[in-house]
């Protein structure tokens, strides 16, 4: 079955975002395919590279890199909520005149398009929300 | 392509204070420019959203009604709200800025029912 | 038929009354994260007012992260994380209340 997921949560702010990483995780090991995950409101801040958290704690933006590097992932990150917010890639950071970029590797920016692309292509869509 | 789904919008949160109204109307729009069947529905403190006379500018913040009423030029004319809701809030249908169709439990359950997705907000 | 997830603990008591009054015949409940709480038998009668025929279950590492196994109420079925995407599965549509 073909899985897209919707993260509206913060990391470390909200649980959600841990279930949403575990319920990723789960449905792969049992063979479903997940077509895209897309981080709104919220949520953009699991595209931050710079996160650093204790090393004794879940990173989780990296355990959603790891997870996208080994399954292939496609891990969108919603521009227009994450430029808001302050997660930019190069081209962003670029294009505001900022000094530097800070989007996760393994993640991309792009539109709301993809939510409906998303909608469009899998059987399932299922939000974790805050 | 496969079949366009049906997409219901469920929004549970009043405008402003947090960005969930700001954001299911993103989605609906831009499911609406890629001419996929949206129902939105208004529910709990979502019914305020349909409210009128919102003037956000003292907070910093652009006018969520009047985003509201740009829903019909992208085809979005499936609108519902909570009876119950409007009930619990003191608010009359009359009251309300922009027109939707009023619905029980019962048929909020129905709703659900027949569509393909449903997003919270 | 729709799988229902809430995340909300009784405190946001609206959130769980929106969710239960949504439940179609044949339709599941998984609560989870802060709703696994709502599993305590202080909030059996929400459930026993639902009209119509509907799965209870809750999240397991939920529950066992917030000391609950033993004092959850008996009818909620408790699932692991591949129990939550069987659920996914087993009905047409997710809907998460939050």
């Amino acid at each position: 079955m073909i899985f897209s997921i919707v993260v509206q949560a913060a990391p470390y702010s909200c649980q959600s975002a841990e279930t949403a990483l575990r319920f990723a995780r789960s449905l792969l090991e049992k063979g479903h395919s997940l077509h895209r995950v897309f981080f709104y409101g919220d949520g953009i801040h699991t595209g931050s590279a710079l996160a650093s958290p204790p090393q004794d704690e879940i990173n989780i933006p990296a355990d959603w890199n790891t997870l996208a590097a080994e399954h292939d992932l496609d891990l969108v990150v919603c521009i227009a909520a994450a430029v808001r917010r302050g997660v930019l890639d190069t081209n962003e950071a670029g294009r505001y005149g900022k000094s530097g970029s800070n989007l996760a590797e393994g993640f991309e920016l792009s539109g709301l398009g993809q939510l409906a692309d998303a909608i469009a292509q899998s059987d399932r869509v299922i939000t974790f929300g805050a | 392509m496969p079949d366009k789904k049906k997409v219901l919008i469920i929004n549970r949160r009043a405008p402003y204070g947090r960005s969930n109204a700001r954001d299911s109307l993103d989605v609906a729009l831009t499911c609406g420019v890629f001419e996929m069947p949206i129902s939105i529905l208004f529910a709990d403190d979502g019914v305020f959203q349909l409210i009128g006379n919102h003037q956000a500018g003292d907070i910093g913040q652009k006018n969520l009604s009047a985003n509201l009423a740009a829903l019909p030029m992208y085809d979005i004319d499936q609108l519902f709200v909570c009876t119950e809701s409007l009930n619990t809030h003191g608010l009359t249908f009359d009251s309300l800025e922009h027109s939707a169709t009023q619905l029980d439990q019962t048929a909020i359950q129905q709703l659900i029912q027949d569509h393909d997705v449903v997003l919270t907000f | 038929m729709a799988l229902h997830t809430l995340n909300q603990p009784p405190g946001n008591i609206e959130c769980l009354k929106r969710c239960l009054s949504a439940l179609s015949e044949g339709d599941a409940l998984l609560l989870i994260e802060d709703g696994v709480l709502a599993s305590l038998p202080a909030y059996a009668a929400h459930y026993d007012q639902i009209k119509v025929n509907i799965s209870l279950y809750a999240l397991q590492a939920d529950l066992a992260a917030r000391g609950l196994n033993d004092l959850k109420d008996n009818r909620f079925i408790v699932v692991d994380d591949g129990g939550f995407v069987d659920l996914a599965c087993e009905h047409d549509k997710v809907v998460s209340w939050y």
